[in-house]
């Protein structure tokens, strides 16, 4: 959720009140925005001058992300304003400024759109907010600026028509913003690489053979997206024709990137919002003008809002609603269960009728919604692998265990090497991008998390007696996920003497809890027996296979080697760091289901 | 006296003859000796318990003496030997045989001596400069071992500073009659035996008081997890409402029906490796329904037939097909809702459907006292017909007054795959104010309807964090010592039992303890 910085005395005196804090907390809440901070409330030597609100703004409200665009919208939902209308307005001439698209861009950033803001009258507040929208957007929407990047100019220091180019980084040369000496495209790279700001977007074009730039009539360099404006068309406070460039991989995005730039900050225009368009000339000879801020046309049925809602709202009633949420709403002229929307540009986020029929609730206020309990009929039931897992879990606590919760991912190294067991490649879950090495793979075995849960609490007194009731996560090309889960059993006893025949005994107890009665290997009859294993995890001559004799879901008779018990091989121990005889068991729970 | 009961016989005859006992430190026993005063309290504790006496206690400081001054008291202080080692006569002693005679006290002791002027240094050699002397110390000192004290409160101070003596607070006790005086002591039983039972002895016994201040003995045995108990609690609330438990065990998930099934895009932040662990093995997988898959492409790209207007972007089955550990329970959901619409249209007619599920969710996060890699996530789901936002808010009421929080209020949010979304705050009677508990909202009908769901079935959905209110039920402050290997196993036993709707001193979201 990004963080929008408003300056508290100017935004109450654009919504002609002065708010409590708590006035003022309830009014976000209303409108679904958060009142992070209050810097006024702040006595600190630190605190701004000018109180700051702190305000968090849904991720999908790229209209909200400023002080212009939030006031705005604040005031408009509290019936002080109508939304504005944007409109574009050719020169007096009827002469476009014009971008020509050259071919070579389409090989690293095929699209460009632009706009002119006239006659704008900055600020020092204007300006910095200015400048903190565009970055805004580049962090949100533009993904880093890897989608969409902006330039704005100073119109009055360069001369139309612009070409946007893409040539090798040797041949572009030019003083980037706030530097007074030249480089090329390769030195720009160097000279930007430890930069805390601007080094983690080099990489978008670093090693492509060409830059994308833009070029005034007079080869002065203007920007070379997504990097860096030139020093020479830098916007300054008394700058007063301001030409937005922005270059992008997405169209869409870009479009939504100059309608909200423009949108915001046509309001400073001498004749305020309107936005002076600019002529793209794309190699195929495709012209398209920029900005549209032709309202989209959407609509909503009446009777779909009053149910979604459990409301009874009359068709104008709707209408009055969403015009204070800043959307132009009406009746259809033929159809009166039809609401008619025209869905401002700042407004991207409304993709459905469900959108229009949010907008008439939060409007309406979600506290004011009737309440009722739906009256849905259905049977409860667990999901049975819980159910057994929760009786396992109860007899062992029962029988004097203690469960432990410890995480699923583990490094490679305790999943196998600390366990003497080696990685097939077959088994395993493996992960791509852990920010650490404790997490490395989805473990095969309850084992590494339950002993290093026993080795962090080797201090207690003697024996140490735990168990873990939980899933394990295994490879499986016969799914669709190519993965499945496990539930296993896992039980270790630590004491002076390892306390083998105890495991023993908790065993034989989980199983006559099961129904699960010990059987011959040789017979024929259902049921578990153990046998002598020579494991690697355990001390040699010290474990046993446990075998499982049952029906499978398939209603079929099978044999399975289920898991294993013994004690636990003295190089285990000490790869867990662990002192004391150990004595482990670990099982498939699955066939008890 | 050899036994307690012999010494509580005593107590008892001295007492018959002297109706008080005013300091039982002058009580001597049958050989003159001191009575050891805490043996002494058994004794009348025991007596005390039949009511057969009384006591108070009677506290005083004594002195006695160190090892070191026992030494002094016996063979004279350092500077004493030191002066009577050496002889009279000019000649004196070397430095070397006083040290070899004397061993360590030598040096202490010559300067003392030379401090009393008692000897000096000729030559190489040691000599008297008096004839006679008075060891003050050792005299001082064996008044204090005999008197407990002196009454020169200086000089005490001065033989601490000096390490010879030190002071004890000693406790004695002033013994009356009880209201069950006698001499004969009536012997009480502690506990009921088999044997009383079988003779009935038990009924002329006489038993000894119970003590119930004491504290019972801890008894031995297993103990479950805290977060499972609140786990527990849930689950019951879920049950009680007549929800079925979602299938969860696959934490393997595909970005398609983590992501894209929920009409997530593409580009969105979420889906960044900074926030999703994906998986190197399996990498990838192409198995999800493929007409499902076609229809999700169409509805991100345009909106196709669901009436939307789509994301507007190029949608590509290669960022479906990238395997993750899932980041929410969430996409079990969306595959348990297409499930359902395939039950649907297999069986004609839809029926409505409650799920839930609480189960271990995976972020690539750095780890925080309040942020682990994993932890768990409570989420419920209703599907019927035109389900509204007054069965969603109103649903919320019952859901969380169970959890005991009655006053719950919603805020518009924004959610990718919900819409209208709502985040569930509660009020906080402690802190003053709302406190986010949760998420809710009604799906997209981008997500319901390609999963083939009839276009009247709405479906409103809430989650919440498991973690998060069992550590403000146990007050645990960091995550760690609740979840993963870095638990105190003897903590975990001393959790108490969770009941969600009741307040045990510590509310999930309510009064607290200081209100």
């Amino acid at each position: 959720m990004p963080t929008v910085n408003i300056d508290k005395q100017r935004l109450f005196e654009a919504l002609e009140r002065d708010y409590t804090t708590e006035e003022f907390n309830e009014l976000c809440f209303r409108f679904g925005i958060e009142l992070e901070e209050d810097s006024s409330e702040d006595t600190s030597a630190n605190a701004p001058e000018r109180p700051v609100l702190k305000i968090d703004v849904p991720a999908n409200r790229y209209d909200l992300l400023c002080e212009e665009g939030m006031a705005a919208a604040l005031r408009v939902f509290e019936g002080k304003a109508k939304p504005p209308v944007y409109r574009v307005v050719p020169p007096a001439d009827g002469k476009l400024q014009q971008l020509i698209v050259k071919p070579e861009t389409a090989q690293i950033r095929p699209f460009v759109v632009g706009a002119i803001l006239r006659g704008v009258n900055f600020n020092e507040a204007r300006y910095n907010s200015f400048i903190d929208l565009q970055d805004k957007l580049h962090n949100n929407i533009c993904r880093k600026r890897t989608l969409a990047s902006m330039g704005t100019h100073d119109l009055d220091t360069i001369q139309g028509p612009f070409t946007y180019e893409a040539l090798a980084p040797e041949l572009i040369k030019f003083t980037p913003l706030n530097q007074t000496k030249e480089m090329d495209g390769r030195e720009l790279m160097e000279f930007y690489d430890a930069d805390r700001n601007l080094g983690k977007f080099l990489h978008i074009i670093r090693d492509s053979p060409v830059y994308p730039v833009i070029y005034d009539a007079n080869r002065t360099v203007c920007s070379l997206p997504p990097i860096i404006n030139s020093d020479h068309s830098k916007i300054q406070l008394t700058t007063k024709n301001v030409f937005i460039e922005i270059t992008a991989t997405d169209e869409h995005k870009v479009n939504t990137v100059l309608n909200t730039l423009v949108a915001m900050f046509s309001r400073y225009c001498d004749e305020p919002f309107t936005i002076e368009p600019v002529e793209v000339v794309y190699p195929d000879g495709t012209v398209k003008v920029t900005p549209n801020l032709d309202p989209r046309d959407a609509s909503a049925k009446v009777d779909y809002i009053n149910s979604c809602t459990g409301l009874e709202l009359q068709p104008n009633d709707i209408c009055a609603l969403l015009n204070k949420m800043c959307l132009d709403a009406s009746v259809d002229t033929k159809d009166t269960n039809q609401i008619n929307v025209k869905v401002p540009v700042t407004r991207w986020d409304i993709l459905h009728a469900c959108d229009i029929m949010e907008d008439v609730a939060i409007s309406y206020g979600y506290d004011n919604l009737p309440r009722q309990m739906p009256g849905v009929n259905t049977v409860a039931s667990a999901l049975p692998l819980n159910k057994m897992s929760d009786h396992a879990r109860r007899e062992l606590a029962l029988a004097g265990f203690t469960e432990v919760a410890p995480l699923i991912l583990c490094s490679h190294d305790e999943n196998f090497k600390f366990l003497n067991r080696e990685d097939d490649n077959k088994t395993a879950i493996k992960l791509a991008n852990p920010k650490t090495v404790e997490y490395q793979v989805v473990r095969t075995s309850l084992l590494p998390g339950v002993l290093k849960t026993v080795s962090w609490n080797k201090k207690l007194p003697l024996p140490i007696k735990v168990f873990e009731v939980s899933d394990i996560g295994l490879k499986d090309e016969s799914r669709e996920r190519r993965a499945r889960n496990e539930r296993h059993v896992c039980v270790t006893y630590s004491a002076k003497t390892s306390g083998f025949e105890i495991v023993h005994g908790i065993l034989d107890r989980l199983m006559t809890m099961f129904s699960t009665s010990k059987v011959s290997k040789d017979s024929n009859e259902l049921g578990y027996w153990i046998e002598a294993a020579d494991l690697p995890t355990f001390f040699p001559g010290r474990s046993a296979n446990i075998y499982l004799r049952y029906i499978d879901a398939a209603n079929e008779q099978k044999v399975e080697n289920i898991g294993a018990f013994g004690v636990l091989h003295p190089s285990v121990l000490a790869s867990f760091e662990l002192p004391y005889p150990t004595t482990a068991l670990e099982f498939n729970l699955e066939p008890f289901v | 006296m050899s036994t307690g009961e012999a010494l509580q016989t005593y107590v008892l005859e001295t007492l018959n003859k002297d109706n008080v006992i005013e300091n039982t430190k002058d009580l001597n026993n049958a050989d003159g000796q001191p009575i050891e005063q805490l043996t002494l309290l058994g004794a009348l504790n025991s007596l005390k318990s039949k009511d057969m006496v009384d006591f108070t206690f009677i506290d005083r400081e004594v002195w006695f003496l160190t090892e070191e001054g026992e030494q002094v008291a016996a063979q004279g202080s350092h500077e004493a030997r030191v002066f009577d080692l050496i002889p009279s006569g000019d000649e004196g002693m070397t430095i070397a045989d006083v040290q070899a005679k004397l061993g360590e006290i030598a040096k202490v002791g010559q300067g003392k001596a030379f401090k009393n002027k008692w000897i000096s240094k000729k030559g190489g050699n040691l000599v008297r400069l008096v004839d006679t002397i008075v060891d003050q110390t050792q005299s001082d000192l064996q008044q204090i071992q005999k008197q407990g004290g002196h009454s020169d409160a200086k000089l005490l101070t001065d033989l601490k500073k000096r390490k010879l003596a030190d002071k004890q607070k000693l406790t004695s006790y002033r013994v009356t009659k009880g209201s069950e005086f006698a001499l004969e002591i009536k012997k009480e039983a502690t506990d009921i035996t088999y044997e009383m039972l079988q003779t009935g002895e038990w009924k002329n016994a006489s038993f000894k008081k119970y003590n119930f201040d004491a504290v019972g003995v801890p008894p031995t045995g297993g103990h479950l997890h805290p977060l499972m108990k609140v786990r527990q609690e849930f689950r019951e609330i879920f049950f009680e409402m007549g929800f079925e438990e979602m299938p969860t065990n696959c934490f393997a998930e595909s970005s398609f029906w983590n992501f894209d099934a929920l009409f997530q895009p593409q580009q969105h932040p979420a889906r960044d490796a900074h926030d999703t662990f994906f998986l190197k093995d399996p990498a990838t997988t192409d198995r999800f329904p493929r007409d499902l898959m076609e229809k999700i492409r169409v509805t991100h790209e345009t909106g196709g037939d669901t009436g939307s207007i789509g994301y507007n972007y190029t949608w590509k089955e290669e960022d479906a097909g990238k395997m993750l550990l899932r980041t929410h329970t969430t996409a079990v959901s969306s595959y348990m809702l297409y499930k359902l619409a395939e039950k649907t249209k297999a069986q004609g007619a839809f029926k409505p459907a409650k799920y839930f599920s609480i189960d271990r969710v995976f972020r690539n996060e750095s780890v925080d006292a309040t942020h682990l890699a994993e932890f768990h996530q409570i989420e419920g789901v209703i599907a019927d017909k035109n389900l509204t936002l007054g069965d969603l808010i109103g649903f919320m009421d019952v859901f969380f007054k169970k959890m005991g929080m009655d006053k719950i209020r919603f805020k518009p949010t924004y959610n990718p795959y919900t819409e209208p979304s709502m985040e569930i705050f509660s009020y906080h009677e402690g802190l003053k104010k709302w406190v986010e508990i949760g998420n809710s909202g009604m799906f997209r009908p981008e997500m319901l309807q390609p999963l083939g769901l009839p276009s009247d079935v709405r479906v409103i959905a809430w989650g919440l964090g498991l973690e998060r209110p069992t550590m403000v039920k146990y007050d645990i402050s960091n995550i760690r010592d609740l979840l993963g290997h870095k638990v105190n196993i003897a903590m975990i036993k001393e959790y108490p039992v969770c009941r969600l709707d009741k307040k045990m001193g510590k509310e999930l979201v309510g009064l607290s303890k200081d209100d």
